[in-house]
């Protein structure tokens, strides 16, 4: 479609102001309010034994669940494209789950299965695992709600990179195994890439399942998000500065994996 | 290696690709499967290969029977129409792909790829990746990565099918050169008559998943089996109830037992050639192939009467030709 010059000037005017008004500004706001009592107050609350707990248990989590949901996802999708059996549309319906489905009723769904009076719960409980209100909990409704981004975005590029490549590698001598490690998997790397990203950025700030199934007790089950939500709900001026100092960080933490991606991505790569 | 395929019988839900096949192929030959799209040619390439199983039947291997084998342990190298390339790859780990999976030592694949990328001419393109070679430099690259594993057989799948007319003209006459020194048994899989009659020691014309007829060029040509071969191998005409090939048509200013009263309707000068396109008396169209020479004797022009009759010598399809390359 061909745009006129001014049509196209209003049209980037309109996006930008878009996303202005509703990412830029409130974010900016979480920013200015973080520091206006200055750098070393802000980082005085993200140094809390708290706030250094939920930091650590954030990233354990994210480190936990994003391979796992990596290797699966790739797994998943290659069944989806390359796959000839039966049940593949019940497997491709079955993954969207996570999007539809409100993560409260993930969590909720999980205390079900695995909480004290659960179907599974007991039996783990008298083997002295506990899964609800514990980090093995967090980590299962994190791997839930973060699991069709690498399927989705491996997927098409699978489909668009075709099984020839696949095919000449068979001919050459390769095995299942071999081709898939030399050609299939540099053939989708971006896919996986993007799928990585994404997954990594909805495990770290994912709240509303994982508050579900956490104790919320600062220190040792609480992530970053869920510390943000606990300072903010507190009263008092302090309460305000924490609360968007450890937002701040967790954005700063987001932010930090957009930049990778940006930087890792080939010049020219498709913009989506 | 000889290859050999029996009874193949290939469906893809209600099509049937491929229909009770047999065929032979000598060793060290260059055989072409030749027939219009959807005539099971792709399909029976795929068979040989392993990148297909059949229904019904048994492919061999210099006797081995191998139709259970994956494709990796048939020793074919095969090459596909749009390429192929590992796009991530540069030239030279295309061409090393097979001989580093074989484990082949460093010294040993530096050697052979070097060997090979010469054979092709793209020793100065080694370092660059296949999405900055021209169509057909990649086919030589892809060629070159198809006999770096020394395969018994290789397999060409339409190889020339995506390039220019004038690069594909070249690459034909570069195969047959190729195949000429190295002697490795080749099935080339095509759909156009003239590169089959070019390349191949041996067609096999299909149509409709089953072979019409296995031949060297010359018989398939000169003699068809039937009138599906004789239409596909070159321009046919309907005289006299008989398919004649245009430069067989006699044409007369004078009327002779047996000759057909026609109207000239177009004269198109090729060069040396002209070709007398025509309207028979029924008001079918008909084709005439003759040299400027006779053109110019018989003075043709558009809308004169001439009388056109096949060959004296009568071009009755042949008797059933064995099915041996």
């Amino acid at each position: 479609m061909r745009v006129s010059r001014r049509a196209e000037l209003s049209l980037r005017a309109v996006a930008l102001l878009y996303l202005a008004v509703l990412l830029l500004l409130p974010l900016g706001v979480v920013f200015a309010r973080t520091f206006e009592h200055g750098f070393g107050t802000a980082w005085g609350w993200i140094t809390t034994p708290a706030a250094i707990s939920a930091f650590w248990l954030t990233v354990t989590i994210a480190a936990i669940a994003v391979p796992l949901n990596t290797i699966f996802g790739i797994g998943c999708a290659l069944v989806l494209v390359r796959g000839k059996g039966r049940g593949r549309r019940l497997l491709d319906t079955l993954i969207d789950l996570p999007f539809v489905v409100s993560p409260v009723i993930v969590g909720l769904a999980l205390v079900l299965v695995y909480g004290e009076t659960g179907w599974f719960g007991n039996w783990f409980l008298r083997h002295g695992i506990r899964i609800i209100y514990a980090p093995t909990g967090m980590v299962l409704a994190t791997l839930f709600v973060s699991l069709p981004f690498v399927v989705r975005e491996v997927a098409p590029v699978l489909m668009e990179v075709g099984d020839e490549q696949e095919q000449a590698a068979a001919t050459l001598g390769a095995s299942a195994w071999q081709t898939f490690w030399r050609v299939t998997l540099p053939a989708i790397r971006w896919g996986v890439a993007y799928g990585v990203v994404l997954t990594t950025a909805r495990a770290l700030g994912e709240i509303g399942a994982v508050a579900v199934v956490s104790s919320n007790v600062a220190g040792s089950t609480l992530t970053l998000p869920l510390l943000v939500y606990q300072r903010d709900s507190q009263i008092g001026p302090q309460a305000i500065t924490s609360a968007y100092a450890a937002g701040t960080e967790l954005a700063v933490m987001s932010l930090i994996v957009l930049l990778a991606m940006t930087v890792l991505a080939p010049k020219g790569a498709k913009t989506r | 290696m000889r290859i050999e395929v029996r009874g193949i019988s290939k469906r893809f839900g209600d099509f049937t690709a491929l229909d009770d096949v047999t065929l032979e192929v000598g060793e060290g030959s260059l055989t072409a499967l030749l027939g219009p799209s959807g005539s099971g040619k792709s399909t029976l390439l795929r068979i040989v290969a392993g990148l297909e199983s059949p229904d019904a039947g048994a492919v061999l291997i210099d006797g081995a029977d191998v139709t259970a084998a994956r494709p990796q342990e048939r020793g074919i190298g095969f090459v596909f129409q749009h390429y192929a390339a590992f796009t991530h790859m540069s030239v030279r780990e295309n061409v090393a792909f097979g001989l580093r999976i074989r484990k082949y030592s460093r010294a040993e694949v530096r050697a052979r790829v070097h060997e090979l990328l010469s054979l092709v001419g793209l020793t100065t393109w080694a370092q660059q990746l296949p999405a900055q070679l021209s169509g057909g430099q990649r086919q030589r690259m892809a060629l070159a990565r198809a006999l770096a594993v020394e395969p018994r057989v290789l397999l060409l799948d339409e190889p020339f099918g995506a390039l220019d007319a004038n690069v594909r003209a070249e690459l034909r006459r570069w195969l047959r050169r190729l195949h000429d020194e190295q002697g490795v048994t080749t099935v080339l899989v095509t759909h156009d008559q003239e590169e089959a009659m070019e390349v191949a020691d041996s067609i096999a014309v299909m149509n409709a998943g089953r072979i019409e007829q296995v031949g060297s060029p010359r018989e398939v040509y000169d003699s068809p089996a039937t009138d599906f071969v004789m239409g596909f191998l070159g321009p046919v005409s309907r005289i006299a109830g008989r398919l004649v090939r245009p430069h067989d048509v006699s044409v007369s200013l004078i009327s002779s037992d047996g000759a057909i009263e026609a109207m000239v309707t177009r004269v198109v000068h090729l060069g040396f050639e002209v070709r007398i396109e025509l309207e028979l008396g029924s008001g079918e169209p008909a084709r005439a192939q003759l040299t400027r020479s006779q053109t110019e004797q018989l003075e043709l022009a558009r809308g004169d009467i001439v009388y056109v009759r096949p060959p004296q010598a009568s071009l009755e399809p042949a008797a059933s030709a064995p099915l041996t390359a």
